[in-house]
């Protein structure tokens, strides 16, 4: 085989040194998100500080300690073989499909929502993890059918890989977050470069199913929407109308926004500071920032993401293994989509879903996931690295 | 080393297909983060101005601090009136429960708890401005059970809280409840007026008594808090403040002790009347009564309209002053105002005699004496000692009366009847002193030839005696007779005496200078008192057997009324103390109370021995007799 291709020059086995040779990680897209939880860190210990009586630094230290486990997890996951991933897909589907339901059994519920499960120093979040094991185990199965021509059914049968989780989310309920799942797997099969023919296909199916399903519901008297979640995701069209409602959110956020001006208002953050603006250390911390720090902040955050998407992007093309594209792919999507539609929302251009900003937003689950993602794309990163090396 | 077992892993080729697909996720984020980044601008750049405006002016609240209002107090300093805080129960529309059907049940359980109706709660919520966290007052004085109530079951009442306010506290209990007055929350017909500027909606003010007339000073100055308040409307801390001013407090001229005294003797008689006394050269009022009476405490607390209407339509009319706002003919104690008229218009001379032979014919009507008496051949002091009708008739029969006046009339209207006293007390009575134009302008139609008639001159005759269409009030008498006994000075009765500061400083003197000078010679002055101190203090007079044994002599005249078929005569005393040199003038009225030395002389003479300080001991009564002078 080797002979057969004589480009390919075999890879020795490499030292646990190079392993950990700093060639390996990509310094930006790592200087990008450690600069996004520092800036978190930052804004956390600045502002609301009063929320919690006696304990002014409670979110921004829980908030580095996660982020310095984050870290730890991505830099130890990126010396991990990411390829080894494609034998354990059916593990890796099997457990996060597994602790999503999880929640339905021991799961704590939130305001109406279960979406957690109580460990010792931590609520856990599995469906936060889960975006990332959705990245890992579709992208695996993507990649053993890709080589061959692509029917309707094994694209459907892919999609419905990426469904299954992504409905059981939505019944928590938490619509946030099962959207971003179904965007990562329509996402992947886009990279797999499934034909044109096949989205418009998905594309009516999906009108065809959410219409019919919506229609048939309302007649029978089933609502699938609950009513907040109806409220937020129509009030964005029609942002003034009553300070009580979902919409008043809207408001809040973009007063709280507007008034940062060029380089924010600092501690006079009345908006911010004085509860007009609820959920501020996670869904609502992009205001926060835009509040504090102004446009000048703002457009800071915004930047370090275009640089971390613009890493992904590249990474996406140099990685050494087409697994590794889609899983670039994968988490490209998991972190865009999330990033586009929290800041649309905070900005009054998006309705509202409870969806953070990675790395940005409070929150030790999706912290922690976020780093197991970019420890994955370091993972991808390295190999092609390596490939470089030997091609060299 | 696993490139190598898996040939598959071979990197893809970046085919076309690949690229393209990349750079449409390329684009797309792209154009999101320019769209983010336009809208950033746009937000904060372009419109950053008008954003910070809405951010600065939310959050902050402007509270209003009441003072506490202006205490009340006798002449000698005894506290009448003070205040004390009660807890009122406010609602925070904007805690209340967001589902619409929790909130409603909230709504009604809070309706049924206060008895109030939903559309009552609504109107309330409404009058109130809106903003986050803006409390509305549904109830003053939640009393201790219901308090308890909401505190057990908090949460089933989010957005209610208890707050304390300042009511008012009765501390003589219902003394001097007429003059006192209540307070309640201003009026939107009030606020238009300019004597309430800087009294806010929801405010309270003086709605009676010297609470009403001296309101300006007693409700003192609010005072602002411009508070920093979260989205729930919880204060975060003070931005600034304009400390409120507490209310002066207000001497008034009463005495507690004198006005109890009256008030008793009134309440012991049981009969409908009033009574007034005051210093006849200051016009200062030292007690002023009216039975029956009120306990103004019934309006600090909460009570249904329905209660509020039963409470003011009690049998016997206790809200009305019957002493200020009481209209009644006074009888003879008419007289000494006829006897000025005829003195001093030249009707007749001091030593001009009648013969008085028990009756009168007046074209035809033949008048009589109460009690059929006769007196013979009688002058001025005699026929005032003996209160002689058929003398007073004749100078009735006698007196000119044409178009809006006449002798007696004028007379009348000199002395202060038939116009308002001037007191400083809202809604005073204007009693009536009838004359020719005034009769033929309401009795038009003729109908019934006895009520319903033009004037002619019985009508005079009638007046002359203080009967028939004329209406005075007690004090109205009072004011005539302290204008008699202090040399012809019409003074302006007051309550108020002095406004004093919180620190005690005297602000102002309450001294209203005199209405007008009445030119009566001392000679008509000293006939007519003099007949009254005969009719007091001689035998035969009529107030003899109450006044005779007096001390030392006063001068009194008793007042029969006829009140119609069938009803006990109106009784009236007014008198002038000491003879020589008045000081005091006490005017008592008694509803169906029959002759003026039945009812009213008695409860007078109780009031002067108080006044005099008779009745603890004969002390002397000059150290009281001085600082009413000096008022």
């Amino acid at each position: 085989m080797e002979a057969a291709k004589p480009s390919l020059t075999i890879a020795p086995r490499r030292s646990l040194a190079e392993r950990l040779s700093l060639a390996r990680i990509d310094g930006v897209l790592l200087g990008a998100a450690v600069g996004l939880i520092a800036f978190s860190v930052f804004t956390l210990a600045t502002s609301s500080r009063g929320e919690l009586a006696g304990r002014p630094m409670y979110y921004a230290d829980r908030q580095a300690i996660y982020g310095l486990l984050g870290i730890a997890l991505m830099v130890g996951l990126s010396r991990l073989d990411y390829t080894r991933l494609r034998d354990l897909r059916l593990t890796v589907y099997t457990a996060m499909v597994g602790s999503i339901a999880l929640v339905f059994l021991v799961g704590t519920a939130v305001r109406g929502s279960n979406r957690w499960i109580d460990l010792p120093f931590f609520q856990l979040q599995p469906s936060e993890l889960a975006k990332v094991l959705l990245c890992v185990s579709l992208a695996a199965y993507v990649f053993e059918r890709v080589r061959r021509p692509f029917g309707l059914g094994h694209t459907l049968k892919l999609l419905a890989l990426g469904l299954v989780p992504a409905g059981l989310v939505l019944l928590q309920p938490d619509l946030g977050t099962g959207i971003v799942l179904v965007a990562i797997a329509v996402t992947i099969l886009f990279v797999a470069g499934i034909p044109w023919q096949h989205f418009a296909a998905i594309g009516a199916l999906a009108v065809l199913i959410a219409g019919g399903t919506y229609a048939a519901g309302s007649a029978v008297g089933i609502e699938f929407l609950h009513g907040y979640q109806e409220d937020r995701l129509t009030a964005f069209l029609h942002p003034s109308e009553d300070p009580s409602d979902a919409s008043y959110q809207v408001n809040q956020a973009i007063i709280a926004v507007g008034s940062g001006e060029e380089v924010g208002r600092g501690d006079n953050a009345t908006q911010t500071e004085l509860l007009f603006l609820p959920e501020r250390h996670t869904d609502f911390i992009f205001a926060v920032i835009g509040e504090r720090f102004g446009f000048a902040g703002a457009a800071f955050v915004v930047l370090l993401y275009s640089v971390l998407f613009w890493r992904v992007i590249r990474l996406m093309r140099q990685a050494a293994s087409f697994y590794g594209t889609l899983i670039a792919g994968g988490v490209l999507a998991m972190l865009a989509f999330q990033v586009i539609v929290n800041m649309g929302m905070n900005l009054g251009l998006l309705p509202v879903t409870g969806i953070t900003l990675p790395l940005i937003s409070y929150g030790g689950s999706s912290v922690i996931g976020t780093f197991l993602a970019l420890g994955l794309l370091q993972s991808v990163y390295a190999e092609s690295r390596a490939e470089v090396f030997q091609s060299r | 080393m696993y490139l190598l077992d898996r040939p598959e892993d071979i990197p893809p080729r970046l085919t076309d297909r690949l690229n393209l697909r990349i750079a449409i996720i390329g684009a797309v984020v792209v154009a999101a983060i320019a769209t983010i980044l336009l809208r950033l601008w746009s937000l904060q750049v372009l419109d950053g101005e008008h954003y910070r405006a809405l951010a600065k002016d939310h959050g902050i609240l402007d509270v209003r601090v009441h003072p506490p209002r202006g205490e009340i107090l006798d002449r000698n300093g005894k506290l009448l009136v003070a205040n004390r805080t009660v807890m009122s129960l406010q609602l925070r529309p904007s805690d209340l429960p967001s589902d619409r059907d929790e909130r409603r049940a909230e709504l009604r359980r809070l309706g049924d708890l206060l008895g109030l109706s939903q559309r009552e709660i609504r109107q309330r919520v409404r009058a109130t401005p809106q903003y986050a966290g803006y409390p509305v007052v549904l109830k003053q004085g939640v009393d201790r059970r219901l308090l308890f109530y909401l505190l057990e079951n908090k949460e089933r009442f989010p957005g209610v809280s208890v707050e304390r306010t300042y009511v008012r506290s009765y501390k003589a209990g219902s003394l001097a409840a007429h003059i006192l007055g209540i307070v309640g929350q201003v009026s939107p017909r009030q606020l238009k007026r300019p004597a309430y500027r800087g009294v806010a909606p929801g405010d309270v003010v003086g709605q009676s008594g010297v609470e009403y007339s001296y309101d300006r000073y007693l409700r003192g100055i609010a005072g602002s808090e411009r508070i920093q308040v979260d989205a729930l409307g919880r204060p975060k801390g003070m931005l600034g403040n304009r400390p409120a001013r507490a209310g002066d407090n207000l001497r008034l001229t009463l005495d507690a002790g004198l006005q109890e005294v009256g008030e008793e003797a009134l309440r012991d008689r049981g009969l409908p009347g009033g009574f007034v006394a005051m210093n006849v050269r200051s016009g200062a009022i030292l007690g002023m009564g009216s039975y029956p009476s009120f306990d103004p405490s019934f309006y600090t607390r909460p009570h249904t309209k329905a209660e509020y209407e039963t409470f003011g339509n009690r049998p016997g009319d206790p809200l009305v002053d019957r002493a200020n706002q009481g209209g009644y003919p006074t009888g003879s104690a008419f007289k000494p105002i006829t006897a000025t008229a005829a003195l001093e218009e030249g009707l007749i001379g001091p030593d001009t005699i009648f013969n008085d032979t028990g009756s009168l014919d007046i074209g035809g009507l033949v008048v009589h004496n109460a009690g059929g008496a006769a007196n013979g051949p009688i002058d001025m002091s005699t026929a005032l000692q003996v209160s002689s009708d058929v003398y007073f008739f004749s100078l009735g029969l006698h007196a000119e009366a044409s178009g809006k006046g006449g002798q007696i009339q004028d007379w009348a209207h000199a002395y202060g009847l038939g116009q308002k006293p001037g007191i400083d007390l809202p809604a005073a009575g204007a009693g009536l002193i009838p004359t020719p134009a005034w009769r033929n302008r309401v009795y038009r139609s003729h109908k019934n030839p006895y009520i319903d008639r033009p004037w002619n001159q019985g009508d005079n005759v009638n007046l002359a005696v203080g009967q028939g269409d004329v209406m005075v009030t007690p004090l109205q008498l009072a004011r005539a007779y302290a204008a008699l006994a202090n040399g012809g000075t019409l003074v302006r009765p007051h309550v108020g005496g002095r406004i004093v500061d919180v620190d005690g400083k005297t602000v102002e003197r309450i001294k209203p200078p005199p209405k007008r000078h009445l030119k009566i010679s001392d000679e008509t002055r000293s006939v007519i008192l003099g007949g009254l101190e005969r009719a007091a203090m001689e035998p035969g007079g009529t107030s003899y057997s109450v006044m005779g044994g007096f001390p030392f002599p006063v001068a009194g005249k008793t007042g029969t009324a006829e009140r119609g078929e069938g009803q006990e005569d109106q009784s009236w005393y007014s008198v002038v103390a000491p003879y020589g040199d008045p000081e005091i003038v006490v005017t008592v009225t008694v509803e169906h109370g029959g002759f003026g030395v039945e009812s009213a002389a008695p409860i007078a003479r109780t009031i002067l021995e108080r006044y005099f300080h008779l009745d603890a001991g004969g002390a002397s009564g000059a150290a009281a007799a001085q600082s009413a002078g000096a008022e």
